[in-house]
């Protein structure tokens, strides 16, 4: 998991560790949903491990929570099976299927105190009495919410409210932990710091598989093992996430995780020995890290814009001209729009020359073969 | 406020007082005094007296409040569960069908409530479905008046309550009635308290059907009064009126305040 570390022990993770979910994988089976004639899920074949984060993620209305809540079982899909480690889900009612699940609004039940929000599943389920105040103390714990216990959600910032919502679904210890956009309602700052305790979460209960549906890119590089990208109903891509990252497999991808420069490039000659492939562009001869293309394909050259420095070095062997378009100055980051030949490149510099060009001036821009990778022209699936 | 500038805001208020004090107080002002006037000829009452309250009091008073209340507990509370359980039903059924069983729940309200009475009284006029000169049947008119009101209140509540409450139950376990009853129920509180309080009112003040069903010996406060009045004692029918106000001032009152406790607000 690429988490940002979290520093700082605490009690809670000794707690924490006991609350350990034996993990499931999650099995989509060619599960497909449609609202009358209105298919919104195609056939969608997907796994998840046990224990692994899975993030989807994708445009709104792409299918996310369609998915999501097929799994959850409110949603009935047209065609496929659903299978929750061995068992087959696809005709189980849900509370039949052992799960946990956060909403957007995490819908705490208002006329309930805190421990009775989270008591809610093992009281319904029938747990007794010991065991709820136990698990009770034990998922509050987890959260960092034990002194909490006595109020009521009304009474709760928004932040601690969803530690509440995501300790009641732990409480039952599920075999999958479903989360809906769970950040969504958190303003920046406190978003950071709740994907931190999600990971720190994860990494004390590391059989927990959880499915986190986002549209936060951010959110899903921090947390997730793996990721898949939906598009218009399907998974348009789905790896490991920093594979992903990398080598996205389309242009889909590229744009939609990290928004990646992607210029239209002729191969020159295939791979060679390190993985490197040389393409033209216009004048300029280019290499970058390719699979299997062929000399005289059109492909992309996938650059990310914060691989692209206004300065040569030793790495930085690839060069392209471009005019310069617009300069936004971000605090930390400086963000530049250049123009390469009908092409809008992004640049994200930390560091800048002194004398910044002037909007309209034509300027270099350097990058390393390593950091860039070809895909398919063709592949704006 | 809508309106900012200080004679604007004089002229609402004043204009407020007119309309809630000529159209609400007025006509309850009269019968109040009414209630309490030894004679009444000029503008105002010759003289004042508790006299009537004593008579209605030694009178029937007492069992027409006795039948008012049971009546309209009964009729209320029945119509409180059927309102709510077509809500619940009717909530899970597709749209058209919705419309149409929500547009039945409020036909008896569009038709004079004397109707309904006679409408009761044909019906359950031949065996095996003898209930004239029944109490039951004086609880069926009053549960067909009010049922569509109590059906409206929980069904704008339901439509208000996020469907995520109920999933979210239900993933944690949650059997369709444990839900029901722990989560969906007391999500609706507010709504079946206003819905019952509405109900209740409304059977407080029934007239029309109940005239004509009502059995000897079950005569309710409208019923009472209606006769009071009609006989020309206008004084004690008056009294009657103030003590059927008050009883409906206090129950309403007291449901309001088992609203705020439950919801904690
Ligand atoms: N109950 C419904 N009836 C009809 N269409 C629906 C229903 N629910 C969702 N849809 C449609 O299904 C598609 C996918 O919706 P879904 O909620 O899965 O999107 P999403 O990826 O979660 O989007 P977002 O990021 O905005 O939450 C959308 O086009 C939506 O309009
Ligand atoms: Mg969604």
């Amino acid at each position: 998991m690429s988490a940002v570390a979290f520093t700082g022990t605490s009690v809670m993770d000794i707690d924490a560790a006991k609350i350990r979910g034996a993990g499931s994988n999650v099995h989509f089976d060619k599960v497909s949903v449609a609202y009358g004639a209105h298919v919104v899920l195609h056939p969608l074949t997907l796994d998840i491990a046990p224990g692994e984060i899975l993030a989807m993620i994708g445009p709104s209305g792409s299918g996310k929570t369609t998915a999501l809540r097929a799994v959850a079982g409110f949603v009935r899909p047209a065609s496929g099976r659903i299978r929750i480690g061995a068992t087959d889900v696809t005709d189980l009612p849900p509370y039949e299927r052992g799960l946990g699940m956060v909403v957007q609004n995490y819908a705490l039940f208002p006329h309930m105190r805190v421990e009775d929000n989270v008591a809610f599943g093992l009281r319904a389920q029938g747990a007794d009495k010991a065991l709820i105040a136990e698990r009770v103390k034990d998922a509050l714990g987890t959260v960092g919410m034990a002194t909490f216990a006595r109020r009521y959600p009304r009474e709760l910032s928004g932040g601690q409210q969803q530690r509440v919502a995501i300790a009641r679904a732990l409480a039952v210890r599920p075999r999958v932990l479903l989360l809906d956009e769970p950040l969504s309602a958190l303003d920046a700052q406190i978003r950071r710091n709740m994907v931190e305790e999600i990971a720190r979460l994860h990494r004390s209960l590391p059989g927990l598989t959880i499915l986190y549906v986002t549209h936060d890119q951010t959110e899903a590089l921090t947390l997730a093992d793996k990721i898949a990208i939906m598009r218009d109903g399907r998974v348009c891509s789905h790896g490991p996430t920093t594979e992903l990252y990398r080598r996205p497999p389309n242009r889909f991808t590229a744009e939609f995780l990290g928004r990646a420069n992607l210029l239209p490039v002729t191969i020159a000659e295939p791979v060679g020995s390190k993985g490197l492939a040389t393409a033209r562009h216009g004048d300029s001869v280019l290499t970058g890290a390719g699979r299997d293309e062929k000399a005289g394909d059109k492909s992309l050259l996938c650059i990310r814009p914060q691989h692209l420095s206004l300065t040569a070095d030793a790495e930085h062997t690839n060069r392209i001209v471009g005019t310069l378009r617009d300069v936004h100055w971000q605090g930390e980051l400086t963000h530049l729009v250049l123009d390469v030949d009908g092409t809008p490149v992004r640049v994200s510099a930390t560091k800048l020359p002194i004398a910044l060009p002037e909007p309209g001036a034509r300027v270099p821009l350097f990058f390393a073969p390593t950091d860039t990778s070809l895909l398919p022209e063709d592949s704006g699936v | 406020m809508l309106v900012w500038s200080r004679p604007g805001r004089i002229v609402l208020w004043v204009l407020f007082a007119l309309i809630f004090g000529v159209l609400f107080l007025a006509p309850l002002a009269v019968i109040l005094l009414s209630s309490l006037a030894d004679q009444w000829n000029g503008v105002l009452p010759n003289g004042l007296t508790t006299e009537h309250y004593t008579d209605v009091i030694r009178g029937a008073a007492w069992n027409s409040v006795k039948a008012s209340l049971i009546t309209g507990f009964l009729a209320s509370a029945l119509a409180l569960v059927s309102g709510t359980w077509a809500a619940l039903s009717l909530r899970l059924q597709g749209h058209a069908l919705k419309r149409l069983l929500g547009l039945l729940f409020f036909i008896p309200s569009a038709v004079p409530s004397v109707s309904v009475g006679l409408g009761l009284l044909v019906a359950f006029s031949h065996p095996p479905l003898l209930l004239n000169g029944t109490i039951a049947i004086v609880m069926i008119a009053h549960f067909v008046l009010i049922s569509a009101f109590t059906f409206g209140n929980v069904s704008a509540g339901l439509a208000r309550l996020s469907p995520d409450f109920e999933q979210v139950a239900s993933s944690l376990g949650a059997r369709p009635a444990y839900r029901l009853w722990h989560v969906t129920l007391p999500l609706l509180a507010p709504y079946l308290v206003a819905a019952f309080g509405l109900s209740f009112a409304l059977s407080m003040g029934e007239l029309g059907a109940t005239v004509m069903v009502y059995p000897p010996g079950w005569v309710t406060l409208p019923v009472s009064i209606f006769s009071l009045t009609d006989r020309g004692d206008i004084f004690a029918g008056a009294a009657l009126t103030m003590i059927l106000v008050a009883a409906t001032l206090v129950l309403l009152l007291g449901l309001e305040r088992i609203t705020k406790r439950a919801t904690g607000a």
